[in-house]
């Protein structure tokens, strides 16, 4: 089964990185843009018995070591087999 | 099995000439099996053979009571008293840089630390000596801050502190930059590991990272002319990973420590091949490899792709037989692959088997020393004319033109690079960047040794001959004006295309250059490495033969460095002041020309003046010392104060007949001293003993620069200049406005 | 004094401070390995500053889940004095240790230069030695040395007193400027900053030895 993490920044916290990117756009002539947020994505192949079965898993992953929650959020999509 | 002979076009892939494939049939009295073909491809590459430079090469001194091991090891050993030796070596990564700035720095910082951590020696100092294309090249800012973020990137992480280096920029390296990076290391005088496979039946060990399809072909690649689809390539190029070769750095010398290792050796350019064949060779025996054994990255390579992959942070052993398990313990503890994957034999062939099948069975010696030797034929430039110039056709005043140059790419402050390195990691770096040269403590006693990079390309292109003296010069005075005995260098010499006699040529008269000063100097050559074909459609590298010196400070508390301590110091120049403007920067930034020939270099007085400064600091004499170089004087003299946070006064003597020429003059074999009032008539006595030319310039004191005939800069000004170009400029601003170079 | 400084895989400073340690303290300092799971009896254990893991995921984050944590979170819940300097601060954040995170600088490129710190409390094992207010040279060499904290954290922080540097001039953004954290009990402490590239004047300073005889004092 393949599982996929989205890890990002909580609202509110700043990152140096995204901001550099809207700078960096807004240098090149993309005045338009109003924001920019980066998201890193983990992928996994494991195996479970059902979806619920490797969300809960992937969960407690992202709880105990993918996202830190002091400044992340996480979101989890279980793909089809 | 017959084999099919090989097709003109495959053979023009592999970069072999027709007589080279002649000879290979002869080797092997029959044509090449493909892996075969990759074998000798890769070995007989310049990169690997030195088949262009090695009768050049042969003309360096490479002995000294103090060398344990000149050019020929992974890098060259020196003695540095107390049972201990210093292991450095210095080595280009320039077509992978250009392709790749962050990846191509980061691996060539991470090969450079194999060779030493190789032989046995803790790296304790990285050095870099980068060369770009003109500010204004549209690359440029792009590739430097590439390769500044790849060098930090990779050795922050390993923690071997960056101590050093040069940077600068000429059009001339627009299409080809150069990226050579020294590590210095230390190890116990009697655990030097060599790379000589000994020992019928020993288990020949593969260690470190898994092997992938990375950089396949790098060494040929390294050996071949750039052109506009150098992008096309980007697939070869390799990825390091500095946390993997921390591990095998402390796993390699966590077994050092027992005597498993019979002989061990880094797999670089052309991976397996190369370590396989060099450890056989220089122990005149036979390996057999199966490449069944070997770990891999990704499934169904081929023998060829696995014998000739330069993935990175990989070591190949001999260990002792009935070792294996001591040594596997060690590697398992720092979870690093470790496979037996052959073993030594006495056949004198490299036999290697995958999937149950010989793919090569090939003679070593004639493989790993056999290869074409070419002396190609050479020309050296016409003797250059002395340039004469003419302070009439200055127009900008002597205050303007001392900012101007304090501000320019090749002079303006390199902190915004230095920054970015972990320069302070160990805890025994004495003196770090901004230096004449870097000082890193020998951990645990009060001696430190002196590093330093050095190499002028315009003075080479101009003169080789003397450009080549001059490199190895500037690293001696570099030495010396810290208070170190120079004891030898490693060098990295990047030309173009050896094919054309006037690029021969240059290569030539470096080295000749070159060799001569190391003879005058006692500063014996220990290890190096060629670059050639450092050329993009016909357009070749300035001749940039670069001199990585080592020297020994006996007592860390009698060093010397550039900043002044107090006010009311007197400053004594030493050497003779013709005003050479020749090549100089101010020739090139403010009159906008780069002609004429370069300042003499005469060998005798490098080595009297050199003399004289070393006994004064070990007298106790000097509170400051700047070898003066790219600038001349008063550059020198502003570097001074910048580094002091105090002003001073230079004087201009009344009869100098060009003022621009005494102030920005670059005469060789010059340094400039601060000398407490106590100790300035013995100086001076002492100097017209021994024949040496001193004159006191100035006074040490106030806030500000003053330098007759021109108004006060203030250091708060100075200090402006020097540091604002390079942030600024790398934050988007304009390039240097100053003219020829572009 | 019983003290200990613990290597993960990817350390770089642990040399480094367990000799600062021993120059200090005047006693051997013991070396641990991340994947010890049984501690002798212990007065300090150091996480000293490098590149765990290779920084890979977040920095300090897979280091923070090594064996050895759990014996160390232990100690620090019964007042064994933890110091974490730069990748051990980013350790200590990760394992919840102390409050709030580390980020990429502001300006994103790794930075290596001398910062000038203020002591912003010397009620600690750490900083009694100082006097509060005293300005200190230290050298920073991080990429990720950029504190971040929620409001409602940072105000618990100043209530209890509990940041122990500030930054005179901040050179990674932190939030607040905040240079080193103490924990609930003030027995742990994470600081950005190398105290122990500052413990000898041929190196270019000495501003970190008091913080080494501050622990000296307290722990014997």
């Amino acid at each position: 089964m393949k599982a996929r993490v989205a890890i990002r920044y909580r609202p509110g916290v700043l990152d140096p990185e995204a901001r550099a990117i809207e700078k960096a756009l807004a240098n090149l002539g993309f005045t338009g843009v109003r924001g920019v947020a980066r998201t890193r994505i983990i992928e996994l192949e494991l195996e479970a018995a059902d979806r619920e079965a490797a969300e809960a898993e992937v969960r407690r992953m992202s709880e105990e070591l993918l996202a830190n929650p002091v400044i992340e959020t996480y979101s989890v999509t279980i793909a089809d087999r | 099995m017959a084999t099919a002979e090989i097709t003109p076009q495959e053979l023009a892939e592999h970069g072999l000439t027709p007589e080279e494939y002649a000879r290979i049939r002869e080797i092997l009295g029959r044509p090449p099996r493909p892996v075969e073909l990759g074998i000798f491809s890769v070995m007989w590459s310049e990169h690997c053979s030195y088949k262009s430079s090695r009768i050049h090469l042969r003309k360096f001194p490479t002995e000294a009571p103090w060398v344990v091991c000149g050019p020929g090891e992974n890098a060259g050993v020196v003695d540095i008293g107390d049972g201990q030796v210093a292991v450095f070596k210095m080595e280009s990564h320039n077509h992978p840089s250009f392709i790749e700035p962050y990846q191509g720095a980061a691996t060539g910082v991470g090969g450079i630390l194999r060779d030493v951590f190789t032989m046995g020696a803790r790296p304790v100092a990285i050095l870099d000596a980068l060369r770009f294309g003109a500010p204004d090249h549209p690359r440029t800012r792009h590739l430097l801050a590439g390769v500044v973020a790849g060098i930090g990137g990779y050795g922050n992480c390993v923690g071997v502190p960056t101590v050093g280096g040069e940077t600068s920029f000429h059009r001339a390296y627009n299409g080809n930059i150069l990226v050579n990076a020294m590590c210095v290391g230390i190890a116990p005088r009697d655990r030097v590991f060599y790379a000589r496979a000994a020992g019928v039946g020993n288990p020949v060990v593969y260690v470190g990272a898994k092997t992938g399809r990375d950089g396949i072909h790098g060494a040929t690649m390294a050996s071949a002319e750039f052109s506009e689809d150098a992008e096309a390539k980007r697939p070869t190029v390799q990825v390091g990973d500095p946390f993997m070769e921390k591990l095998l750095i402390e796993a390699c010398l966590e077994l050092m420590a027992s005597d498993c290792i019979v002989a061990i050796q880094d797999m670089g350019a052309a991976g397996l091949t190369s370590s396989s064949f060099e450890m056989a060779a220089r122990g005149g025996t036979g390996i057999e490899l199966d490449l069944d054994a070997v770990p891999l990255r990704e499934a169904n390579m081929s023998a060829y792709e696995i014998m000739l992959s330069e993935s990175q942070e990989r070591m190949l052993m001999v260990l002792a037989r009935g070792r294996e398990a001591e040594a596997r313990a060690v590697f398992a503890k720092w979870e690093l692959d470790f496979a037996i994957i052959g073993r030594v034999t006495d056949s004198g062939r490299m036999v290697v088997r995958h999937r149950g099948e010989v793919v090569a069975d090939v003679p070593v010696a004639p493989v790993s020393g056999g290869s074409p030797v070419y002396d190609r034929p050479w020309r050296l430039p016409d003797p250059p004319v002395p340039f004469i110039s003419d302070d009439q056709t200055v127009h900008l005043s002597p205050r303007e033109v001392l900012l101007r140059l304090l501000s320019c790419p090749d002079l303006a402050s390199r902190r915004w690079i230095w920054e970015q390195y972990d320069h302070s990691v160990m805890a025994d770096t004495v003196a770090g960047p901004g230096g004449d040269a870097a000082v890193v403590r020998v951990h645990g006693t009060k001696k430190g040794l002196a590093l330093t990079v050095d190499c002028t390309p315009r003075y080479c292109r101009a003169d080789p001959r003397m450009g080549g003296r001059q490199a190895v010069a500037e690293a001696y005075r570099n030495l010396v004006a810290v208070g170190a005995r120079p004891l030898a260098i490693t060098d990295c010499l990047n030309f173009g295309n050896p094919e054309r006699p006037d690029i021969m040529g240059q290569f030539v008269g470096c080295i000749e250059g070159m060799a001569e000063a190391c003879r005058a100097l006692s500063f014996p050559v220990v290890s190096g490495n060629v670059s050639l074909y450092n050329e993009t459609d016909g357009q070749a590298v300035l001749p940039t033969p670069e001199v990585g010196g080592l020297g020994l400070i006996e007592d860390l508390a009698k060093r010397t460095g550039l900043a002044f301590d107090a006010d009311g110091l007197h400053l004594v120049l030493i050497g003779e002041v013709t005003g050479w403007l020749g090549q100089s920067v101010f020739q090139r930034e403010i009159l906008g020309r780069e002609e004429g020939a370069p300042p003499p270099v005469d060998l005798l007085l490098e080595k009297r003046h050199a003399d004289f400064v070393a006994a004064q600091i070990e007298a106790g004499r000097l509170r400051a010392c700047h070898d003066l170089a790219d600038g001349g004087l008063a550059v020198a003299m502003a570097e001074m104060c910048l580094a002091s946070g105090r002003g001073g006064r230079l004087s201009v003597p009344a009869e100098v007949p060009s003022l621009f020429g005494w102030l920005y003059g670059e005469d060789q074999a010059r340094y400039l001293l601060a000398v407490a009032p106590e100790h300035l008539r013995p100086l001076l006595e002492e100097a017209a003993a021994a024949g040496v030319i001193a004159r006191e310039v100035g006074v040490t004191g106030g806030d500000a620069l003053i330098i007759d005939g021109m108004p006060p800069i203030s250091l708060e000004e100075l200090r402006r200049c020097h540091e604002g170009w390079l942030p600024a400029w790398m934050d988007g601003g304009e390039g240097s406005e100053s003219g020829s170079w572009r | 004094m019983r003290a200990a400084v613990v290597t993960f895989p990817g350390s770089n400073c642990d040399r480094d401070l367990r000799v600062a340690m021993e120059r200090v303290f005047d006693r051997p300092v013991a070396s641990l390995w991340h994947a010890e799971t049984e501690l002798p009896p212990l007065d300090l254990v150091g996480l000293p500053g490098g590149f765990s893991y290779g920084d890979y995921l977040r920095c300090g984050a897979i280091a923070a889940r090594s064996p050895i944590m759990g014996e160390i979170r232990r100690l620090a819940r019964r007042g064994v004095a933890v110091l974490g300097i730069c990748n051990g601060f980013q350790i200590l954040t990760e394992a919840g240790l102390l409050p709030g995170a580390l980020v990429r600088n502001m300006r994103l490129s790794f930075v290596c230069r001398p910062v000038r710190i203020a002591v912003a409390t010397t009620a600690s094992p750490f900083t009694n030695a100082y006097a509060q207010g005293q300005e200190l040279t230290l050298p920073v060499a991080h990429h990720d040395g950029n504190y971040v904290i929620d409001p409602e954290g940072l105000a618990r922080l100043e209530a209890e007193d509990r940041i122990a540097f500030r930054y005179l001039d901040n050179p990674n953004g932190s939030t607040a400027d905040i240079a080193g954290v103490l924990g609930p009990q003030r027995n742990v402490l994470g600081m950005m900053p190398h105290p122990e590239r500052a413990c000898d004047p041929l190196l270019g300073g000495e501003d970190g030895v008091l913080l080494f005889r501050s622990l000296l004092a307290m722990l014997t």
